[in-house]
Parts: structure tokens; C-alpha cells; sequence
């Protein structure tokens, strides 16, 4: 058998001598990840309470919002899809949402993140895995794991959109200047996937990382530091700017079903 | 003051072995090597261990305390509860020799299949001059004791013995990454060769070996991760590729 039972190796019959709790930080994941899943999934295609005209708030789900269906206010950046497909009614969040997801499933964080509690490749560090091969991503479909940069490129975009959908939010019913609850909502929402973004680990690459001197790019040397303090944290914006989305939505659900009124401050 | 501890120590060879379990002194201040070391003076003479400095520096008295790949001379004993039976056994990843020593020439063989600096052609020796910002970053990897305890954790050989072949292991891409960031190597087929020859696209990030590293070495992050952005940069970007072709940059091979 091969692995930690392979022949020559130590003949010891447990998969880990571990005696510590392990298995707690892959089980928190899968709990975090699944329900953020089945919340989004819920979302996406519940295909309404996405905006609230009077407080100028619309959900990151949905925004760029660029259906025919999208409610006439939400729709910033134009149209380029038809309200239904072969009869279904074509929700706008299922337009858009494979960026931010590509975004997260090929991030280097959510990589591990996923291999260890999901794939249990490995669980924990010297916990043995239950598989019999592993190619890692050499092949077809986990090489595609290559393609982080376009989505991150693409992220980069949704976040110049999120930000502006926040400085709208800047404004009463009638359009006068005035901040609410919600766009302190929007504010922070947009803040941290900036955050999330730039701590990633492509833009930590292309800001100065495939050089070889830094010495003949000083500004890009300077960014790339400033990067790297951000990469250090990275799986903590991947985490909070994860749970950001969902209140965010959450919020903007509310106040859109009338459950709870957007605070005005001013 | 001492107290007593028990402890489960893998005793055996490459054939057959069991843990046998032992109760010693530990005095405060104590490590598990200082521990190790009083059972072979005490009462198993026999006993085989590894080990050199004492001091986290030679990387010698790698093995797996309580499951996890540590440095034996690094591992204090007043980090375990006081009845807790500590487990000690060699590294799992390696063919064991005799009790907690392990055969690591796999290591060894890998590092001869990396090729070594590369210096310009037209630099003589003691003529190589480089600003401290182009080094700094490598010097990082400089700081590896060759303890093999990030070789021992890693799932893709630990897991998988039929992937020795193909994969270095992450305590060579760190060397790789060191020479491919390294501002005067002229070797351009460091990018390639990590991915299609040392197996780099078969790691798959989850960090354990950043976990275990004594040296707080930030593999993944500062050594395999921009490795395999570099990798992109080559084979799965196509505008860095044409923009490679256009300004005659650094390109494919």
C-alpha cells in the first residue's frame, strides 16, 4: 500500500498519530462554505428584493444588474441580456456571478481552503488523504486553477462597479446629498473586496513579483511591498470580504422586502 | 524538580517495529530530544536517534512528535499536559533505517537534479556585484537547515511514494525559486523545468509545509506560490507570451 504504509517506510497502522482537534478547522469550512452556498444559490435565483430605489441600494449579487429583467433604476450599466432564455425567466445574478466565483475557486487561499476540507487532500497536515492517486494540477479541470489572474482582472472590474454603486447609494430619495445605514453597508462591502483583491496573490505577482530587480523599478518595488504587507492577510479579507457579500446582501434584501427602513444619518 | 513522563516511542526497522512505551524524568527547561536522550541512558541503549546541534540549526532530529513533523531539540516539554502519553516516531515519509532515524537520501538526489547558480559568463570570481533589494528576497530561502521536515508533511509524496519520481518536493522549489529570482543567474529555463521536470504543478498549496518549516520560511507564499505565477507568465498566459515575442523579453524556454 502506498503512502505513510509503503513499503520500508515506519509500520505504523494509523493514518495520523494527531492527537490534537484537526479535523475542526476543515469541518468550520465546509459549515462556512456550504451555507454561503446555498444562501447564494437561494439569491441567485430568487431574482428579486435585489434594490431599493429610494436609498439607492442594490446587491452585490446583482449589480452590474444587465438584464431586461433588472428593475429599470438598477440598470447602470445598460442591457445585454433578454429578460427570459427558452421560456426561463433569466435572473441577472446568474449573468454575473461566475467572475467573483472564478475569482474565489481559483484564489490560492480558497485553494487550500477547499483541497483540505472539502477534497481532504489533505485533511491536515500529516493526516493521511483517502485517495489512492493524486496529479495535483497538472491536468484537466484543476490546470485551470492557471486562469487566477483573468478572474482576478475581472474582479478588479466588479470592484470599480461595487464602489460606485456605494457612492450613489450617497443620496436621498430626491437625490440631495445624505448618507445612510445602507451605504455605510455598500461602503464596506466595496472596501473590503478591494481589500481581498489586492492582497491576492496574482496582484502581488504583477505589481512587482516577476521582476528580477527591483532596483530598476523602484515604484513597482514600492507597490510590491506594500502588497506583500496585504498578502500577509489575505485569508482574513478572503474570510470577512466573503461574509461582507452575504450581509450586504442580506441588508439590502431587507430593506428591499420593507422588513427593516433604511437609516438615514443625514 | 523533575516530574515523570510516558512516553510511545516507534522502535524497529524497514521489515517490522511497534511502539513501546517508556515512563522518564523531564526537568524543567527540558526538550523531547534532552528526553529521548536520558531513555537511551537509562534504559534503552539501543535506542537509534538522530541528532547534532541542539540548537535548531543542523536539522538533524527530525521526526513526528504527537503526529506532527518537529524538530525533536525544538519541541519543549512543558508544551504537553502533564499525564499526556507523548508519541514519538520517525519520519513518515521517508524508508526507516533503525528506530527514529530515516533513510532522507531522496532529498539528496533531488537537490543533484536542480542545476546550480549559473553566474554571466563575462564575471570573474569576486566580481559579482548586486544591490541588497534584488537579494533580500531569496535570502529569505537561504535560511533553510535541510531539517526535510516540510518534505516529510508534504501530502504529495507523504501520501503518494509513486510520485517521488516526478516531484522535488517543496524544499527544492524554494532553491528553485531562489535561483530564478536570483538577479545574476543566467539559467532561463528555471520556469519550465520547476513545472515540467520537478513536478511544481503538482503541488497543491495547502501549506503544510510553510506549518512545519522551524525556520518560519514562508514557502508557499513567498517561494512556490510566485513560482507558479511565473510558471504562468510562460505557459498559460498568452499575452505575456506574445508581449515576450514582441520585446524579445524573457521568453518560453
Amino acid at each position: 500500500m502506498a503512502g505513510v504504509r509503503a513499503e520500508g517506510r515506519a509500520s505504523i497502522k494509523e493514518r495520523t498519530l494527531r492527537v490534537d482537534r484537526w479535523w475542526l478547522q476543515p469541518a468550520i469550512t465546509v459549515f462556512v462554505l456550504v451555507s454561503f452556498i446555498i444562501y447564494a444559490t437561494f439569491r441567485a435565483f430568487e431574482n428579486g428584493y435585489y434594490f431599493v430605489e429610494s436609498s439607492h441600494l442594490v446587491s452585490p449579487f446583482y449589480s452590474p444588474c444587465l438584464s431586461a429583467s433588472c428593475e429599470p433604476g438598477a440598470q447602470l450599466f445598460g442591457v445585454v441580456a433578454p429578460q427570459s432564455i427558452l421560456g426561463f425567466g433569466l435572473s441577472p445574478a446568474l449573468l454575473i456571478l461566475i467572475f467573483p466565483l472564478g475569482f474565489r475557486l481559483t484564489c490560492y487561499y480558497y485553494r487550500k481552503s477547499y483541497y483540505r476540507s472539502f477534497w481532504m487532500s489533505p485533511p491536515a497536515c500529516a493526516v493521511a488523504e483517502p485517495h489512492k492517486k493524486y496529479t495535483g494540477e497538472t491536468r484537466a479541470p484543476l490546470i485551470l486553477q492557471n486562469g487566477h489572474r483573468w478572474f482576478f482582472l475581472a474582479g478588479l472590474v466588479f470592484n470599480v462597479i461595487l464602489t460606485y454603486d456605494a457612492l450613489i447609494s450617497f443620496k436621498h430619495e430626491d437625490g440631495s446629498f445624505g448618507m445612510s445605514v445602507g451605504t455605510i453597508v455598500l461602503l464596506t462591502n466595496a472596501t473590503l473586496l478591494w481589500l481581498y483583491s489586492l492582497s491576492c496573490h496574482t496582484c502581488r505577482h504583477i505589481m512587482g513579483g516577476r521582476l528580477r530587480h527591483f532596483s530598476k523599478h523602484p515604484v513597482r518595488y514600492k507597490g510590491w511591498t506594500i502588497v506583500s504587507k496585504l498578502n500577509h492577510y489575505h485569508p482574513v479579507f478572503a474570510w470577512i470580504s466573503l461574509f461582507g457579500v452575504a450581509l450586504t446582501d442580506v441588508y439590502v434584501r431587507f430593506v428591499a422586502t420593507g422588513a427593516i427602513s433604511n437609516y438615514y444619518f443625514f | 524538580m523533575g516530574r515523570q513522563v510516558k512516553l510511545r516511542i516507534w522502535r524497529g526497522n524497514k521489515e517490522n517495529g511497534d511502539f513501546q512505551n517508556v515512563n522518564v524524568e523531564a526537568n524543567e527547561g527540558e526538550v523531547v530530544l534532552d528526553v529521548i536522550h536520558r531513555v537511551q541512558a537509562t534504559q534503552m541503549p539501543d535506542l537509534a536517534v538522530r541528532w547534532n546541534c541542539k540548537a535548531g540549526k543542523c536539522g538533524s532530529c527530525s521526526m513526528e512528535i504527537n503526529g506532527k513533523p518537529r524538530l525533536a531539540c525544538m519541541t519543549r516539554m512543558n508544551t504537553f499536559e502533564e499525564d499526556e502519553t507523548i508519541t514519538v516516531t520517525p519520519l513518515r515519509a521517508f524508508p526507516v533505517i533503525r528506530d527514529l532515524v530515516t533513510d532522507v537520501s531522496f532529498n539528496y538526489k533531488k537537490a543533484l537534479e536542480i542545476p546550480a547558480y549559473s553566474p554571466p559568463a563575462n564575471l570573474g570570481p569576486g566580481e559579482a556585484r548586486m544591490e541588497q533589494i534584488d537579494v533580500e528576497r531569496s535570502q529569505e530561502f537561504r535560511k533553510c537547515i535541510e531539517c526535510f521536515l516540510c518534505q516529510d508533511t508534504c501530502h504529495v509524496i507523504r501520501d503518494h511514494e509513486e510520485n517521488k519520481k516526478s516531484f522535488a518536493g517543496p524544499r527544492f522549489f524554494i532553491r528553485i525559486a531562489e535561483l530564478d529570482m536570483h538577479p545574476l543567474d543566467t539559467l532561463r529555463n528555471r520556469k519550465r523545468t520547476a513545472q515540467e521536470e520537478h513536478g511544481l504543478g503538482m503541488c497543491n498549496i495547502t501549506k503544510c509545509c510553510t506549518e512545519v518549516c522551524p525556520e518560519h520560511i514562508r514557502i508557499t507564499d513567498n517561494a512556490i506560490i510566485p513560482m507558479k505565477e511565473r510558471v504562468v507568465d510562460q505557459k498559460y498566459d498568452p499575452i505575456r507570451w506574445l508581449g515576450s515575442k514582441i520585446s524579445k523579453r524573457e521568453g518560453i524556454s
